[in-house]
């Protein structure tokens, strides 16, 4: 098979998000690892810029990278000290995790090798916006305007909960 | 006008007739980054001149004036001490994400500096999401500066850096709000697109009352955003040393400022894109022959001479507020500019709606 600019930039980010979701768990300090996810994060951004999704590509930069991994660090530095190191495996809990482990990865091996894949059609050129915004607001057949007010309802649950939680007696 | 498109598509005619597409499109990119951050260095430097300048002019003062004429040089000698001074390990510090931390931030600024359209056909990330892909990259910055913060081992350092992000999330908001103010009166959101929608009359002018009021929220949520002027508090020397950038030095520190000033010049240039029109010249409908004039002044003359005023009036705004406490400052965000945002959100709709811009 040819090598391609594309094939190369795949390769290359595969690699990164390989290398960076290994560290993220094998690593013991816990900043360390939510720095490693945010690199993860990083890469499947760029996943999807090459794919042309930067709609796709910017949601995930602002909610993932900027929102969920600050949010992650902020409650790490307001709960745990510098010191804070992973406790060691014992070794009952070693088996059980291996053991769980494998499960997952055959499970996920079997589905991905059985699934037939449909061929790509690929489009170059980004998608429209107006497209994004008609389907996210859509309440028609491929409408999502009733996960979307889910979530808000939910979103606005948890603000109100928050309040209440944090609130001064 | 100048179409700066017109060198880039000569450059790629001659790249491809000597090599294959890939090879062309990859020494392209590189030419592409190496001119970025000789753009982003030149800008630091001027910047940081401006500045010293600016805060002389105000505090009745001369500035810089001993090395170069009217102290030109002199930030490229403060350029080299900071190149040639040590960077100090700290003990006890997590050495990994202390020596990560500043390239996080630079990162993100660069990545929302690429993102300004300086010039017709000269855009670098020109995505049709480009106003939501630039706030997704200075989103980013927060967690660099979080990092230097706890990596620093140091509590001011932490406390600075807590601040920093509560001030830079909240203040986020606001920003968000007033793009999207405008957002809806162009329902674009591709920088390019936005500047060409200027052409017979910039926002700040076609939106009157509701843009106005975005324009001012966008100015003092920028100056928040970027831990400047009133809103220094993590940083705020009398009480925390120098935030989270304490317990750096050499060009790890270097990084940070540079940083901070490009970051300023971001939001300047944001605001002069989406609010003064970018490098659009100042075009009246129906004055055929002024607009005519105003087209032989150069795009990036117009957009640099925007940025440098709106970055100008923040400077103004600096040098002569004293600094808020942190709570002023939340309660600034959370009870005033959101509301008020969100109210000024409505009435561009409502405008929009029954077409009463121009």
């Amino acid at each position: 098979m040819e090598i391609t600019l594309e094939f190369l930039v795949f390769l290359v980010l595969a690699v990164f998000i390989c290398a960076c979701s290994i560290l993220a768990v094998t690593t013991k300090r816990i900043l360390r690892a939510a720095t490693y996810l945010l690199f993860v994060l990083f890469g499947t951004a760029g996943i999807y810029f090459q794919l042309n999704y930067s709609f796709l590509g910017a949601v995930q930069l602002l909610i993932y990278a900027g929102g969920i991994t600050v949010l992650y660090v902020f409650s790490i530095l307001l709960t745990s000290s510098q010191g804070d190191k992973a406790e060691k495996l014992k070794r009952s809990k070693f088996l059980p995790g291996l053991l769980t482990a494998v499960a997952g990865f055959a499970v996920c091996l079997f589905i991905t090798l059985k699934n037939q894949f449909i061929s790509s059609s690929f489009e170059h050129g980004e998608l429209e916006v107006k497209t994004i915004g008609h389907a996210l607001m859509g309440a028609d057949k491929y409408g999502y305007v009733l996960p979307f007010e889910v979530i808000s309802v939910l979103l606005l649950a948890c603000i109100i909960g928050g309040l209440l939680i944090a609130r001064k007696r | 006008m100048f179409d700066f498109s017109i060198v880039t598509s000569w450059i790629h005619g001659v790249l491809t007739s000597v090599m294959p597409v890939g090879v062309a499109v990859f020494i392209e990119c590189i030419l592409v980054g190496v001119c970025l951050l000789l753009a982003y260095a030149i800008i630091a430097i001027i910047m940081i001149f401006m500045e010293r300048k600016v805060c002389a002019a105000f505090q009745c003062r001369l500035g810089p004036m001993r090395v170069g004429p009217q102290g030109t040089i002199q930030v490229f000698a403060d350029v080299i001490k900071m190149l040639i001074k040590e960077i100090i390990v700290i003990r006890h510090s997590d050495k990994f994400l202390y020596n990560l931390a500043p390239y996080v931030v630079i990162l993100a600024s660069i990545l929302a500096f690429a993102c300004l359209p300086v010039n017709k056909g000269m855009e670098i990330l020109d995505f049709n999401v480009g106003v939501f892909f630039l706030m997704a990259a200075s989103s980013i910055g927060i967690v660099g500066i979080l990092l230097a913060g706890w990596s620093s081992n140091n509590k001011y350092s932490l406390i600075g850096a807590m601040r920093s992000g509560a001030q830079m999330i909240s203040y986020e908001l606001s920003i968000g709000l007033s793009i999207l103010t405008i957002v809806v009166l162009t329902d674009t959101m591709q920088f390019s697109e936005i500047v060409a929608r200027q052409a017979d009359g910039w926002f700040i002018f076609k939106g009157h009352i509701p843009a106005i009021i975005a324009f001012v929220i966008y100015l003092i949520a920028g100056n928040a955003e970027v831990n400047r002027g009133p809103f220094d508090l993590p940083e705020a020397e009398s009480e925390l040393t120098a935030g989270y950038h304490t317990e750096y030095s050499g060009m790890h520190f270097g990084l940070f400022y540079v940083a901070e000033f490009v970051n300023l010049f971001i939001i300047a240039g944001v605001a002069a894109t989406i609010f003064l029109g970018g490098w659009m010249p100042l075009h009246i409908s129906g004055l055929d022959g002024f607009n005519a004039v105003m087209d032989y002044i150069p795009g990036f003359v117009w957009f640099f001479a925007k940025a440098f005023f709106v970055v100008w009036l923040l400077m103004w705004i600096k040098w002569t507020f004293p600094r808020l406490r942190i709570d002023q400052i939340l309660t600034l965000e959370w009870k005033y500019l959101v509301p008020i945002g969100l109210c000024n959100l409505l009435l561009m709709v409502i405008c929009v709606v029954f077409g009463w811009h121009f």
